[in-house]
């Protein structure tokens, strides 16, 4: 950005301005993350690992995984199907499409969970064909998964929308035109076209799979390792004045997010081309 | 390739792009199918090459039904106005492409790599063959888009405005250079344009178009000398329309028009040295009437130049066409008819000189003389003078 005298503001000024910002960051942002490790290490380095070595704990690390390493994969080919329909094809009713994967961010995390608890749990339509065949969603696992799901489907549909826009279908039409098959088309042309907004997509999705807890927190049934993920388990923890071990498990967290804003930062400067379309 | 076209229309919801449209390639052709904008010429080149289907009608390619068969199996070339160059793959591997993806023809990786180079060569770019398309100009990347249709040897070439995103100094080299390829390589091909200057220059055959129909087919000469209507004889050049008629003998004359004088007319005001308000005497009158000392002249609200035709309307009406250099001028009428109008601007610069003009009728008029004409009749702006059509075109509409 190039001062010019025009906006070049005194020495002051500027100094209140960002002082207010950095100081702003700092108590909202900054500190909550130093006071997340303090309190993890505050009995030492072995408290911090043990806490981590619980059963309970390692079976919520387990579970977050497993939730997203099914919710992330679902939603990058949901992302990658809708935003290919949205931006390749005209047809009937895509407007309400765009306006419908955006609904999840519109929604509050407990009643996207609710929804589902009306769903598939009991006394709803469906509990008496489930009950039958013996499927448990709610409180259990699949449960987990779908409302993670839904949270989760509008990131990478988002960041993949206005770039695709932006970058039209004219390389798809070269390449058939010289003579490509659609699969050919899509490996060769548009997945490299597309594939660090995709991979930022996909990392931001991640880190919202991982780190919900509204929407989970009302479909899990909070039983302790077998369906509390690892927001689920710091709350445990939390509410059993166990804080050494809340803050040891909620720093996986926190460290998965700032690995998350150095990698997403680390794309943008690389590749600026490729994510400015999403600004 | 040899390419018929017949009863093609294409409608995009109420709009009908392409009105049954017939045209015909000769194999080896260099064809320019020119038009304005909205003439619906790009939506037949991509009709031709599968990207868009048509509603009715049908496209022969060497005389086999092409509209069923699918776009990458027509073994149709195409060029895009943007280039659209794979921008994550290098020179070399744009060319390659094709090689590439063919199913039914495996290439070994030497082979690729001699076609390729072979082509770039020919493209005159074979020093850039690692580069990507970003570090190269327009025109090179255009020239690389030319390669990679190439390569896959089609046996039909279409371009979609291929010189449209570049400027004047890169377009007309580049247009010279593809005649010349065409020269050596004959492959039958189509490029769309909006630029006449640019039909006329690179084909064979120049097709206008205008609202999905096609208004003439022919050499650049004969549309040019011999356009079929007034849409094509406006759209190869600039010209000038004279009010006319014709007599009974079928001879056509100018109609003239004559300024009556104005009752009472002092010496008309300059109006460029006078200030905006002038312009609106009601305003000046309403002021003069409240404050006289800040406005004591209210200018008159003067006649407007009523426009009465001298020649007498026999016949039919008629309306004359003719190019600014077909346009006779003089200080001092002959026996022939003559138009009286007024020098607006003079535009030196080229060959010819271009005179803007404004006729008594108030409509424009563009003539364009040699330098030295100019100057026997010492021609400069504001002077009034006559002028004649040397040759007028009259068009059946």
């Amino acid at each position: 950005m190039s001062k010019t005298p025009t906006t070049n503001e005194s020495f002051i000024v500027r100094a209140c301005l960002i002082a207010t910002a950095v100081a702003f960051i700092g108590i909202f942002v900054g500190l909550p993350i130093i006071i997340v490790f303090m309190e993890a290490f505050s009995k030492g380095i072995r408290a911090y690992f043990s806490a981590l070595a619980d059963d309970d704990a390692r079976a919520a690390i387990r579970l977050t995984l497993l939730v997203s390493a099914i919710a992330v994969p679902c939603n990058l080919v949901f992302g990658l199907v809708a935003s290919w329909a949205i931006t390749k094809f005209d047809f009937w009713g895509k407007r309400l499409l765009i306006t419908l994967i955006d609904l999840p961010f519109s929604v509050s995390p407990v009643i996207s969970g609710l929804i589902y608890v009306l769903l598939f749990g009991a006394n709803s339509t469906l509990s008496g064909f489930l009950e039958r065949h013996n499927i448990h969603i709610i409180f259990a696992v699949p449960g987990l998964v779908l409302v993670t799901i839904f949270v989760t489907f509008p990131f990478v549909a988002r960041e993949l929308i206005p770039l695709m826009e932006e970058q039209g279908t004219q390389e798809e039409e070269a390449a058939v035109m010289l003579g490509a098959s659609g699969w050919q088309v899509f490996w060769k042309v548009t997945l490299p076209n597309i594939k660090w907004g995709l991979f930022y997509g996909v990392l931001l999705c991640n880190a919202r799979a991982m780190g919900e807890f509204g929407a989970v927190s009302v479909v899990s049934g909070h039983i302790q390792g077998v369906t509390t993920t690892i927001p689920l388990h710091v709350e445990a923890l939390y509410n059993e004045y166990n804080f050494v071990a809340a803050f040891s498990v909620a720093s996986i967290l926190t460290l998965l997010a700032l690995f998350t804003l150095v990698i997403k930062r680390y794309i943008e400067y690389r590749f600026p081309g490729e994510i400015k379309a999403l600004k | 390739m040899g390419i018929q076209v017949r009863n093609i229309s294409k409608k995009f919801g109420d709009t009908v792009v392409l009105d049954n449209v017939n045209l015909e390639v000769q194999s080896g052709e260099l064809i320019a199918l020119l038009g304005p904008s909205g003439s619906g010429k790009t939506t037949l080149l991509r009709i031709i090459a599968g990207m868009e289907t048509a509603d009715s009608g049908t496209v022969l390619l060497d005389g086999n039904e092409a509209l069923s068969q699918k776009a990458n199996t027509r073994n149709v070339g195409f060029v895009f106005q943007h280039y659209a160059l794979f921008k994550h793959m290098s020179v070399f591997e744009n060319v390659a492409f094709g090689l590439r993806v063919r199913k039914h023809q495996r290439f070994t990786e030497f082979e690729i790599r001699r076609k390729v180079m072979k082509l770039l060569k020919l493209v005159h770019l074979d020093n850039f063959y690692n580069r990507y398309p970003s570090q190269l100009s327009g025109g090179q990347r255009q020239r690389v888009a030319l390669a990679r249709a190439l390569a896959v040897e089609p046996k039909l070439l279409l371009l979609d405005e291929p010189f449209g995103a570049l400027d004047a100094k890169v377009r007309k080299e580049l247009r010279r250079w593809m005649r010349r390829l065409h020269d050596d390589i004959h492959i039958t091909s189509i490029f769309v344009t909006h630029d006449q200057e640019e039909a006329m220059e690179v084909a064979d055959r120049v097709i206008v178009m205008s609202n999905g129909r096609v208004e003439q087919m022919g050499t650049p000469g004969e549309v040019y000398h011999q356009p079929v209507n007034s849409f094509v004889y406006d759209f190869l050049g600039n010209y000038n329309v004279f009010e006319g008629w014709k007599d009974d003998k079928g001879n056509a004359h100018l109609l003239e028009y004559e300024a009556e004088e104005a009752e009472n007319t002092g010496p008309v005001p300059d109006s460029s040295k006078k200030s905006w308000i002038s312009r609106y005497p009601e305003i000046t009158g309403l002021i003069h009437k409240i404050l006289p000392s800040v406005m004591p002249n209210p200018p008159s609200l003067l006649p407007q130049q009523s426009k009465i035709p001298r020649s007498p309307l026999l016949g039919n009406p008629v309306k004359l066409f003719a190019r600014p250099h077909e346009i006779f001028i003089t200080r001092v009428p002959d026996e022939h008819e003559y138009v009286k109008a007024k020098v607006l601007h003079l535009n030196p610069a080229g060959p010819l000189v271009k005179i803007e003009m404004e006729r008594l009728s108030g409509e424009g008029l563009t003539v364009e003389v040699p330098k030295g004409i100019i100057d026997k009749l010492l021609i400069k702006r504001n002077d009034e003078i006559y002028v004649r059509p040397k040759n007028t075109r009259i068009f059946d509409e």
